[in-house]
């Protein structure tokens, strides 16, 4: 074997032999050793973040942006379940991170020593694996293992949790170039008997939907997704966490679906013969009510991941393998098959797709004396050209966000959709502008998901990160407002955020740029000043009107047709 | 329905749990779990027999599946399977005529006597689970100290085998 190295610098050498290039992380007691190895050479760039919470997040920001694992190293006990709520919120939205946690020495586990806790117990129900390394001669071959496990089939969150006494001994190095694990071989290709049935139904369709999620987006398969819908010019549909992986400003797309979908998305899913599923996973936030969900269709579902198949809704043309492939494969029998795109101006069911937009769903009052969240959104995107990154937190901004921003590309949205965690936003835009330093990058958060993790405003400061923070105030937790509102009968229980502080001095507190917007007037002219300022972080504190809801809205138990719409936008009756 | 499933498993430390945490996490149940190690030291083999409608059973083959440590896994319902389970039984016998009529009754449901004191037997038996079931009613709750059960094993019969 060849050079001999402690297993600090075998961690920081292997991470280098693999790839990384930034990681993410917090120092303490049990990593001491790796912070010292760390120190000792320049080629991997270490990120201190103020909470490690804050180190999980901004790896996720940093793989959804970028498609590559994010990387994280914290310490053992305290360190390691401050990570636990990034790893969740990972794991919920399969994204791929590699989270190395450091342990106690190994003669003292299980003895309750100082900062001991069972890392790999508290996360084995919200990681793809996770692994104890038990050996120095061990470790180059466990990180080879969980960089696989975390970037292949469907990703995730793998955590390897590394005693101090490990980090210390010594041994050959030699980082291994391939891996081989008997019990792990994901399936990528779709099988192609299944693919056909899959084409032969989707010609045969009379009132088709195309229904795709996050996995396009992880799969990199937007470009075959977008030749896809437009091959068949067909209706196209994406979840919360699908957006950007077909064209929002392409005729063909007919908005996002689900609990705050667009009118047309929903009613087009109720009624349609048809149900082409890619790369999603038939949560409940879409469904709604399973007994009537799409109640006169034929689903095709096509899911790298065996076990999303026939889980909530039993499907008809089940197809597992990755998004991208399968799509190809449909791509060439469609064009085998001579068919012609859809003519929108002649199709009877895209008229009545018409006759749902009609009723302009996402219509809000403009003529408000009172900043108006839905008109902050729309001018961030005017004034960003539509093309930044947008990090979001969790609640109604978030939907505002998801609604009004219209994304093109894919891996622009970046928000926690499966787990709903507050807090998110602001450290995943971290990651994105640290793997991105020149685009353009825009946390929209709320007042109260954005105290959640506020410290990391300091790191922002640290690394020079001029992220534009978005802040819609309306004083209230706002999605808990709007349920207090419509199930509670107004008794609004402890969702008023009382003891606000001032924004605008926080955000000089940490050294950045703070702004509050109180008039409707001044919404684009401060958008435009806080975006002009190229180098600085501007936290921007929009005041809103604060009696906002979200619409349209499904309540939960309730069919995809049977939408709230807003007070303003229509006065039919609806189905 | 009673399902018995086979499961090949890394014999790694943590891996039984990964098992038994999926089960709680998406709210299975398991009635029985059995696992040791096979001829090859890397790779333990598990039996677990579970209930459920088709579609629960099918999300927990595929849920099992889906773990990295799973090497392979059968539902053995699927095929004909021969399935055993041992006991232990510790039970009272005082007096020639109970010592008489218990040794009888082991006789007749093909188990032996282990351990032999003046007031007691230890019984041991195998069989599939509805003839264990038998025994234990026959013996009576009045006259057993102790049972203790391994769970069901199971194995496909012919030739069709399921290895690593």
């Amino acid at each position: 074997m060849s050079e001999k190295l402690r297993g600090a610098e075998i961690f920081v050498r292997a991470l280098i032999d693999e790839g990384v290039e930034i990681l993410f992380g917090y120092p303490g007691g049990a990593v001491l050793h790796i912070y010292d190895a760390l120190y000792k050479q320049d080629r991997l760039k270490h990120i201190l973040v103020r909470h490690e919470q804050g180190a999980t997040h901004a790896a996720d920001g940093y793989a959804r942006a970028t498609g590559k694992p994010g990387v994280v190293l914290v310490t053992s006990g305290p360190g390691a379940t401050n990570a636990v709520t990034g790893i969740a919120t990972a794991f919920m939205d399969s994204i791929p991170l590699v989270v190395f946690t450091g342990q106690v020495p190994t003669h003292l586990i299980g003895n309750d020593a100082f900062q001991e806790v069972d890392s790999i117990g508290i996360t084995r129900p919200c990681v793809k694996h996770n692994f104890l390394v038990e050996r120095v001669e061990d470790l180059a071959m466990t990180i080879k293992k969980a960089f696989f496990i975390a970037t292949s089939g469907r990703p995730g969150p793998v955590v390897v949790d590394i005693p101090k006494d490990v980090t210390a001994n010594v041994t050959g190095y030699a980082y291994p170039k391939t891996v081989d694990i008997r019990s792990y071989k994901p399936t990528t290709k779709g099988h192609p008997g299944q693919i056909k049935k899959a084409a032969q139904l989707i010609l045969s369709a009379q009132k088709p939907m195309i229904y795709t999620g996050g996995g396009v987006v992880i799969d990199n398969a937007a470009r075959e997704l977008t030749e896809f819908g437009r091959r068949l010019g067909f209706p196209v549909t994406n979840t919360l966490m699908g957006l950007g992986g077909y064209p929002a400003t392409d005729p063909q797309f007919i908005g996002m679906l689900g609990m705050h979908g667009t009118y047309e998305a929903n009613m087009g899913m109720h009624h349609c013969d048809v149900l082409i599923a890619i790369g999603a996973r038939f949560d409940d936030r879409v469904t709604g009510e399973l007994a009537q969900f799409c109640p006169y269709a034929k689903i095709i579902h096509v899911d790298i991941d065996p076990s999303s198949i026939s889980k909530n809704v039993r499907v008809d043309v089940p197809i597992v393998g990755g998004v991208a492939n399968v799509l190809t494969e449909l791509n060439k029998l469609i064009e085998e098959s001579g068919w012609r795109p859809v003519q929108r101006e002649s199709d009877g069911w895209w008229q009545q797709i018409r006759e749902w937009q009609k009723v302009e769903c996402l219509r809000y009052d403009r003529g408000s004396k009172l900043i108006k969240p839905q008109a902050v959104i729309e001018s961030l995107y005017q004034i960003t050209g539509g093309d930044a990154y947008i990090t979001s937190d969790v609640g109604q901004h978030q939907m505002w966000a998801a609604q009004y921003y219209k994304f093109d590309k894919p891996r622009r949205w970046i928000n926690s959709g499966g787990l709903g965690t507050m807090g998110f936003g602001l450290p995943a835009a971290m990651g994105v502008q640290l793997a991105f330093p020149h685009a353009t990058v825009a946390c929209v958060t709320g007042e109260a998901s954005f105290v959640m993790c506020v410290q990391e405003l300091s790191t922002c400061l640290q690394y020079d990160l001029p992220l534009k923070i978005v802040s819609l105030n309306n004083r209230y937790m706002g999605m808990v407002r709007q349920w207090q509102e419509f199930f509670y009968d107004r008794r609004y229980s402890h969702s008023y955020m009382d003891a606000l502080p001032d924004f605008v001095k926080l955000a000089e507190a940490f050294g950045h740029v703070g702004m509050r917007i109180e008039n409707p007037a001044d919404v684009d002219g401060a958008l435009q000043e806080a975006f002009s300022m190229k180098k600085r972080l501007v936290l921007m504190d929009f005041i809103t009107d604060q009696s906002e809801n979200v619409y349209p809205m499904i309540a939960a138990g309730k069919g995809q047709h049977e939408m709230h719409l807003a007070p303003a936008s229509t006065d039919r009756e609806l189905a | 329905m009673r399902h018995t499933i086979s499961i090949l498993l890394e014999n790694e430390a943590g891996a039984l749990s990964r098992v038994a945490g999926l089960f709680s996490a998406r709210a299975y149940n398991i009635e029985s779990l059995s696992v040791a190690p096979t001829e090859d030291p890397t790779v333990s083999r598990l039996t677990l027999v579970t209930r459920g409608s088709a579609e629960v059973i099918e999300q927990i083959t595929k849920q099992l599946n889906k773990l990295v440590d799973v090497i392979r896994l059968i539902d053995l319902n699927e095929g004909s399977a021969i399935e055993r389970e041992l006991l232990l039984m510790k039970v009272r016998a005082i007096g020639g005529e109970q010592r008489e009529e218990i040794a009888r009754l082991v006789a007749i449901y093909g188990g032996s006597i282990v351990d032999v004191t003046e007031s007691s037997y230890i019984v041991e038996m195998t069989g599939d689970a509805i003839k264990l079931d038998a025994f234990v009613e026959v013996i009576g709750a009045k006259r057993i100290m102790e049972v203790v059960r391994s769970g069901a094993l199971g194995i496909l019969r012919g030739t069709k085998a399921l290895r690593a």
